[in-house]
C-alpha cells in the first residue's frame, strides 16, 4: 500500500507543493524582519550597550574611584588608577574600559555605589585603528555628558524594579 | 598541676588557661574567634567596645571576654543565642554614628569594623536621626585623619602611652562628645607612630602618602625586610602592577614584634623619586650620555682590567646586601686589590685590627628585654635602632636600669637612671672604666690617667655589676667617633670587670654581612687576616686612585669622614658608581653610572644586629634600566673572568659564601693588648656626628613624605646653620 502511495507522491510533486504552500502561507504573514538601519526593534531600558560615565547636575564627577566595578569585572576590562584629587576628594587619575575584552555584562553597573558607570543602549559604534577600543575617561564621560538624558530617562524607568 | 593552672570550658569544649589570663587569650589560643575592636594583645585592656561580649554560665549579664579573667570549672559561650544578641546590639550602637563612606575609604576591604558589620550587622539600620560629624584633625604628614569614622577603641591612645611612652594622643569629651585629639593642636611625631594606622581598626587613621591610590584587595603582599637599620625589621610590601604601594609590618616577636618604624613605613617612597638614574650614563668629554648596558659594563671591565690591582679602590654602602658584598669582594680578590671598605662612616681605624668578626649584638634582640642593668654608650638610640629603643624602654619599665651615656642629651620616654652627658666619650668612659675596674688594663692606662668617676659614672659601674645580665651597647655615634678605638677598648674593660655582656649597633642594614663577606681592607672573607692591608675609606679618598667602583655610595651624604668627598673623589682617574639615583654629587665625580636597583627591587640577604641571615626577593620591579645590584656585578665578574661566577641566582651567591664561611661565632671580646694613646682634641664633644633619622640612605633621604615630618626639618634646620 504504502509502497503505491508513494509511487503516485513522486509523480505529482507531492512534496513539492507541500514545502510551497508553506510558503505560501508565510506570503501572507505579516513581517517580523525589520529594514536595518531605517527602521530599529524597540529596546528594553535595561539594554546593555556603549559604556559611560554621568556626572551629577552640577557638573561633578560622580566615580569616587572606589574600584568596585574594577574588582567586579569577569573579564578585567576596566583599569583605574586613583589619587587625592585637588579639592581632597577620591578621585580616578585613570579609568579605562577594554572594548575588547568587556562581555557586556552589566556586573560594574550593579557594583557602582553612585551610579556613575552605566551601560547605554548604544550599540552601533564600531572601531577604525588600534587602541579605539580603549575607552578612556575622557571618552566616557563625554557619552554620559551626551546621552544623560537617555540614561536618566532608563534609570527612572527601571528604578521601580530595583 | 599547679595552683595557677585551671580549666574552663568554652562552646562545651573543655581546654586548659592559667589564672590571671583573659577568656579572650585562652580562646584566641584555641582558634575560637570572638569579634573584637579594643583588644590588642601588646596593649593594655580597656574594654570599652563591648563587642567582645559573651555569655558566662552564673553570670547575670554577657561579659566582656577581654576583660574576664578565668576561673576553674567557668563555662563560657561565645556562639549563644544570648552571646550572639549582645554582639549585634552592640554593632548596631557602633554603626548608629559610622558613616556609610566605605566606597572612599582606605580601609574598605580590610576593615574590622566592615568585617565584623557583616557577621553581626542588620543590613537596614533603625537610626534615622542625625548622625555625628567630627572635625579632622591634622596629625602631620604621615598619618590622615577621618575622625567622623572613630569608634572610640582608643587603641591609639594606649598605643602612644604603653608603646611610644609619650602621650601624643587621648579622649577628650563623654559619650556622644568623645573625641581623640592630641590636647594641644600639633602632630604625632614618635618615630613609631606610623603603627597607629595598623591599629585602628576602621578608617580613622590612615596612611597619608598612600591615600586613595589603591585599594586593599588589588595588592599583592610579599614579603621585605628593612634596609635601614641594623634591626632588620620584617615587613610586607604591599604591590600593585609591579609598584610598592604600602609598606606594612610583618609579625616576628623575636625581631620587631608587631611593630616598624616610621622610617621603614614610609622610606619606599623614595624609591619613585624623580632623580632615578632611567640607564646606564658614561661622561664623555665632560658631557654625560646614555649608553647600553653592554658598552657600559664592557667599559667597566675593560677599566678594571687595565688598572693594577693596587690602585683600585672599592666603598660599599653598609647597606649593601650578601650577595652584592661577597661578589665585590670576590672582584677584589681577582683583581688582587685589597682596598675594599664599607665603613663609610667611620672615622678611626687605628685599632681595626681588634675588630670583631662582626659587629654583634652580644644578644638577641629579645634578650634586650631581659637585661637587668643596660648602658648604652653613644648612640641616639631612638633614631638609630627605633626598634632596638623599643626594646630597651620595655626593658626600663621592666624595672632594669638603663643609664645612657653621651656628650648630647637626647628624650628618651621612660626613667633614664643615669644619663651621662655634656662630656667626650671617652673622658666619661674612662669615669666608668675607673669606677669598675680593679685593675685598669694596659691597653687603656694612659687614657684613665688621673681620671677620678664622679657619682652617676660611680652609679652606672655600680649598676653594670650588680646587674646578673648587664648589657653594654655601644651605638653608631661611638662607631663614628674619631676616638673609637679608645671607646670600644674602655667599653670592653667595663664589660670585662663588671661581667655585663658587650654588644654594638652598626651602620646600615648588612654592616655585620660586609663584614663577613670580607669588604673590609684588613680582613678577608669570614675575618681572615690579609697578609697588606689594604686602603680604608678615609686613605682611599686622599688617594688618587686609577680605578674608584662605589656601589650605592653618596659621597656627600655617605662619607663623613671627609666634608669634602666629591671633590676628592672628582680627582680620582676613574670613578665607576653602582647607585639607583642620579644624584648630583654622583654627575660631579663619577665616569660611568650604572643603574642598580633599590631594596626593594633586588634579591638578597641582610645579617641584622643579632647575626640573622633573612633573605629576600626584589617586591617591585625595577624603575627603567636598573638591575638588581648583584645581577651587575655577576655580569662584571664575568666580564673580568673571575672563575666560577655563572650564578644563576642570588640563592647561589649567599650559599657559597654560606659554605666558604663554615661556622662563625660571633664574639665581641677584645683581645688588643696595646696600650691606647690619649685622644688628643678628638674627643671633645662637638666632634661626635649624629646622622639625622631620616638622612641614613639615599632612599630615606628622598621620602617625601618623611622629609615632611618636623623631626627632618628638625635637623635639617640644624644643619644649614
Amino acid at each position: 500500500m504504502s509502497k503505491i502511495q508513494s509511487y503516485i507522491k513522486t509523480f505529482v510533486l507531492w512534496e513539492l507543493w507541500q514545502g510551497l504552500s508553506v510558503t505560501l502561507r508565510n506570503f501572507f504573514r505579516p513581517d517580523v524582519t525589520v529594514q536595518y538601519p531605517e527602521d530599529k526593534t524597540p529596546q528594553s531600558a535595561r539594554f546593555r550597550g556603549l559604556h559611560a560615565l554621568r556626572r551629577y547636575p552640577n557638573g561633578e564627577e560622580r566615580c569616587i574611584a572606589c574600584k568596585l566595578c574594577e574588582a567586579v569585572c569577569p573579564a578585567l576590562a576596566i583599569t583605574i588608577e586613583s589619587d587625592v584629587a585637588d579639592d581632597g576628594t577620591r578621585r580616578t587619575t585613570r579609568y579605562d574600559i577594554d572594548l575588547f575584552k568587556c562581555i557586556y555584562c552589566g556586573f560594574c553597573e550593579e557594583a557602582c555605589p553612585v551610579d556613575a558607570i552605566v551601560e547605554t543602549r548604544i550599540h552601533e559604534y564600531h572601531m577604525e585603528a588600534t587602541g579605539e577600543n580603549i575607552m578612556t575617561k575622557d571618552k566616557l564621560l563625554a557619552i554620559g555628558d551626551k546621552f544623560e538624558a537617555m540614561i536618566s530617562a532608563d534609570k527612572a524607568a527601571d528604578a521601580p524594579y530595583r | 598541676m599547679s595552683d595557677t593552672d585551671v580549666t574552663i570550658e568554652v562552646d562545651g569544649v573543655s581546654m586548659p588557661a592559667t589564672k590571671g589570663q583573659m577568656l579572650i587569650e585562652v580562646t584566641d589560643k584555641a582558634g575560637i574567634y570572638v569579634p573584637r575592636f579594643c583588644y590588642h594583645s601588646k596593649l593594655s585592656i580597656a574594654a570599652n567596645c563591648r563587642m567582645c561580649l559573651v555569655e558566662v554560665e552564673k553570670a547575670p549579664k554577657p561579659l566582656p571576654a577581654c576583660a574576664t579573667p578565668v576561673a576553674d570549672g567557668m563555662k563560657v559561650f561565645t556562639r549563644s543565642a544570648n552571646a550572639i544578641a549582645a554582639q549585634k546590639a552592640t554593632m548596631e550602637f557602633l554603626l548608629i554614628n559610622h558613616p556609610l563612606d566605605c566606597p572612599i575609604c582606605d580601609q574598605g576591604g580590610e576593615c574590622e569594623l566592615q568585617d565584623l558589620a557583616m557577621g553581626f550587622g542588620r543590613d537596614i539600620s533603625r537610626y534615622n536621626e542625625r548622625k555625628r560629624v567630627v572635625r579632622d584633625k591634622d596629625l602631620g604628614p604621615l598619618v590622615s585623619t577621618d575622625m567622623t569614622r572613630c569608634i572610640h577603641c582608643t587603641r591609639c591612645v594606649r598605643f602612644s602611652q604603653e608603646i611610644e611612652g609619650l602621650q601624643e594622643l587621648g579622649t577628650i569629651g563623654r559619650a556622644e562628645d568623645m573625641k581623640i585629639s592630641m590636647y594641644i593642636e600639633k602632630s604625632v611625631d614618635h618615630e613609631l607612630s606610623g603603627n597607629i594606622i595598623d591599629l585602628c581598626p576602621v578608617g580613622a587613621l590612615n596612611n597619608k602618602p598612600y591615600r586613595y591610590s589603591a585599594r586593599a584587595w588589588e595588592m599583592l603582599q610579599r614579603e621585605a625586610v628593612s634596609p635601614h637599620d641594623c634591626v632588620g625589621t620584617n615587613m610586607y610590601a604591599h604591590v600593585l602592577r609591579g609598584k610598592i604601594k604600602r609598606v606594612v609590618p610583618r609579625e616576628n616577636e623575636a625581631i620587631n614584634e608587631t611593630w616598624i618604624a616610621d622610617r621603614d613605613r614610609f622610606s619606599y617612597e623614595g624609591i619613585y623619586s624623580g632623580d632615578r638614574l632611567p640607564a646606564p650614563m658614561l661622561r664623555v668629554d665632560g658631557n654625560w650620555t646614555e649608553v647600553s648596558w653592554e658598552d657600559a659594563l664592557a667599559k667597566a671591565a675593560e677599566s678594571l682590567k687595565a688598572a693594577d690591582g693596587s690602585s683600585v679602590g672599592i666603598v660599599s654602602s653598609p647597606s649593601a646586601t650578601l650577595e652584592e658584598s661577597h661578589l665585590l669582594s670576590r672582584i677584589a680578590e681577582h683583581l688582587s686589590c685589597s682596598n675594599i671598605d664599607h665603613r663609610t662612616r667611620c672615622r678611626d681605624f687605628t685599632d681595626q685590627q681588634n675588630d670583631p668578626v662582626m659587629p654583634w649584638l652580644g644578644c638577641a634582640i629579645q634578650d634586650i628585654e631581659q637585661a637587668d642593668a643596660i648602658a648604652v654608650v653613644g648612640s641616639n638610640l631612638r633614631r638609630e635602632a627605633p626598634i632596638i629603643a623599643h626594646r630597651v624602654r620595655k626593658a626600663a619599665l621592666n624595672g632594669s636600669a638603663v643609664s645612657m651615656v653621651n656628650s648630647n642629651e637626647y628624650e628618651y620616654h621612660f626613667d633614664v637612671a643615669d644619663y651621662e652627658h655634656g662630656a667626650g666619650l671617652v673622658e666619661m668612659l674612662a669615669g666608668i672604666a675607673v669606677a669598675a675596674c680593679d685593675t685598669l688594663p694596659d691597653s687603656i692606662a694612659a687614657v684613665c690617667d688621673g681620671v677620678k668617676p664622679s657619682a652617676g659614672q660611680k652609679r652606672i659601674a655600680k649598676s653594670l655589676r650588680k646587674a646578673e645580665s648587664g648589657l653594654l651597647l655601644l651605638g653608631n655615634i661611638a662607631a663614628r667617633h674619631e676616638a673609637f678605638s679608645a671607646i670600644r677598648a674602655l667599653a670592653a674593660a667595663i664589660a670585662e670587670a663588671t661581667g655585663a655582656t658587650l654588644g654594638s649597633l652598626s651602620e646600615g642594614a648588612n654592616s655585620a654581612g660586609a663584614a663577613l663577606a670580607g669588604v673590609l681592607p684588613h680582613r678577608g672573607r669570614g675575618g681572615k687576616k690579609r697578609s697588606d692591608t689594604g686602603l680604608d675609606v678615609i686613605q682611599m679618598l686622599d688617594k688618587k686612585l686609577d680605578v674608584t667602583l662605589l656601589c650605592n655610595v653618596e659621597p656627600d651624604a655617605d662619607i663623613l669622614a671627609s666634608a669634602n668627598a666629591v671633590k676628592q673623589l672628582a680627582d680620582h682617574k676613574f670613578v665607576i658608581a653602582l647607585t639607583p639615583f642620579a644624584s648630583d654629587d654622583l654627575r660631579e665625580c663619577a665616569d660611568l653610572l650604572l643603574p642598580v636597583g633599590t631594596f626593594a627591587e633586588s634579591a638578597g640577604t641582610y645579617v641584622n644586629c643579632e647575626g640573622r641571615w633573612q633573605s629576600f626577593h626584589g617586591v617591585a620591579n625595577p624603575v627603567d634600566e636598573a638591575r638588581p645590584g648583584w645581577k651587575v656585578l655577576r655580569v662584571l665578574a664575568n666580564l673580568l673572568q673571575v672563575p666560577d661566577s655563572d650564578y644563576q641566582t642570588s640563592e647561589e651567591v649567599r650559599d657559597e659564601l654560606k659554605n666558604l664561611l663554615g661556622d662563625i661565632e660571633p664574639d665581641n671580646r677584645y683581645r688588643g693588648d696595646t696600650p691606647i694613646g690619649r685622644p688628643n682634641g678628638a674627643d671633645a664633644p662637638d666632634r661626635e656626628i649624629d646622622v639625622p633619622i631620616y638622612q641614613v640612605d639615599a632612599v630615606v633621604r628622598r621620602a617625601t613624605a618623611l622629609q615632611l615630618t618636623p623631626e627632618a626639618q628638625r635637623t635639617r634646620a640644624v644643619a644649614e646653620d
